[in-house]
């Protein structure tokens, strides 16, 4: 019985297909990522139907994170400086007792959410270990020790009137005392325009905005 | 620059018999680990994009320290004040607070639009006033829900507020009697 011979076919295809769309997609996601800035905390922000973009640059941002704790942080890519005058600044007003390269680190440093008396300490680390520090946020509850006060009326005279942004970040389990004393903080300093951090979403539909949005139905 | 082989002047199409022929090799290369590399990268890039850009929302705060401004001056027929308890409860008046807390009732924020927009219809533009009070165990995402939903209904007075100590006693009794309606919202609205 002559057998019948099934012809062996080569395992090996052709990946070149493969290849292409793999690189394809990878370098869509090159070019679409924009790094993560480093962050001290995990914050989760609650949506909203706003659309404007959140400014990179000459922007102040606080921090709420869920516990409340409060960090501080200045938005300035285009130019370091101003967080080394800063720094500089807060220095001679708060009497930090800062050594120069404390400073220099400052720049580095993310985001700030100390005591001016830890401040120090936090900033004598290297930028890699800050991480680990145990950062206990800036004292905001009460207008005496209002130390967010401090900070955002440095920032104001160190920006000397040209036009900042202030961003406020909360988390979404933030408690709403926590985000009226960083409110209090801007109030003294004479700031009442502020920018809420918030995740885009779409008007709900049947609303009035979104009748707005989408024109007519 | 590569260097053209020319034979030594001798430049003859024939061939001489002793050289050895060049073993065609195949032109097919092996692509698995370049495949794994791109996925890898891939995969690696996935993670770390940042796919929705965080928006901004404006904020304007009336300045409370000039005192002359009374922030009660909205007349009471037009007024809404929507409170904010713990658990994403919310809570709302029209106009005056009853001194029988009639006009207290319990909502949730499904149901708070609806609300907005009836008192809308039913008020003049010039008199309609959103009064936002959110209480200390309300959540940042209470408040920021609550500014959304005015740019929602178009409603363009509004003011975030102090909450009254009554009507804090009002929520806790609230909470404490398990709500005015029997069923009280679990949960936000998934957004």
């Amino acid at each position: 019985m002559p057998s019948v011979k099934i012809p062996r076919k080569s395992t090996e295809n052709d990946m070149t297909p493969f290849v292409d769309i793999a690189f394809l997609i990878l370098s869509f996601f090159i070019m679409a990522t924009k790094m993560k800035p480093p962050e001290p905390v995990e914050i989760t922000t609650p949506n909203s139907v706003s659309t404007k973009e959140i400014p990179a640059n000459d922007a102040i941002l606080v921090d709420i994170d869920k516990k409340g704790r409060v960090f501080f942080s200045m938005q300035a890519e285009k130019d370091p400086t101003i967080k080394y005058d800063l720094i500089k600044n807060l220095n001679t007003t708060r009497n930090l007792g800062l050594s120069e390269a404390e400073m220099k680190n400052f720049v580095k440093t993310p985001a700030v959410g100390v005591p001016f008396t830890q401040l120090k300490s936090l900033l004598s680390q290297p930028v890699e270990n800050q991480k680990d520090f145990n950062q206990p946020g800036i004292p905001v509850k009460d207008s005496a020790s209002n130390e967010l006060y401090f900070w955002i009326r440095d920032a104001l005279s160190t920006f000397a009137g040209s036009k900042i942004n202030y961003l406020i970040k909360g988390d979404n389990a933030s408690k709403y005392p926590d985000f009226k004393s960083v409110l209090d903080a801007f109030k003294r300093n004479r700031v009442f325009k502020f920018q809420l951090v918030t995740s885009a979403e779409d008007a709900p539909a049947g609303t009035e905005l979104y009748k707005e949005r989408h024109g007519g139905k | 620059m590569a260097s053209l082989d020319t034979g030594g002047g001798d430049s003859g199409h024939k061939k001489s018999r002793g050289v050895k022929k060049a073993k065609k090799q195949s032109t097919r290369v092996d692509m698995t680990p370049l495949v794994d590399l791109g996925f890898l990268l891939i995969t690696f890039f996935i993670f770390t994009s940042t796919m929705s850009t965080p928006s901004t929302m404006d904020l304007f705060m009336p300045d409370d320290t000039q005192k002359d401004i009374d922030p009660n001056k909205a007349k009471a027929s037009g007024a809404l004040s929507i409170l904010f308890g713990k658990d994403n409860e919310v809570y709302y008046y029209e106009g005056q607070l009853d001194p029988t807390a009639s006009n207290f009732k319990t909502s949730n924020f499904k149901d708070i639009r609806n609300v907005i927009i009836n008192k809308k219809r039913n008020t003049p533009p010039e008199d309609l006033v959103v009064i936002i009070k959110p209480n200390d165990e309300a959540t940042y995402k209470n408040t920021v829900d609550a500014l959304d939903e005015m740019t929602i209904n178009g409603i363009k007075r509004f003011a975030m507020v102090d909450i009254l100590p009554v009507e804090n006693d009002l929520i806790k009794k609230t909470e404490a009697g398990g709500g005015v309606t029997p069923a009280p919202a679990a949960a936000a609205p998934a957004k």
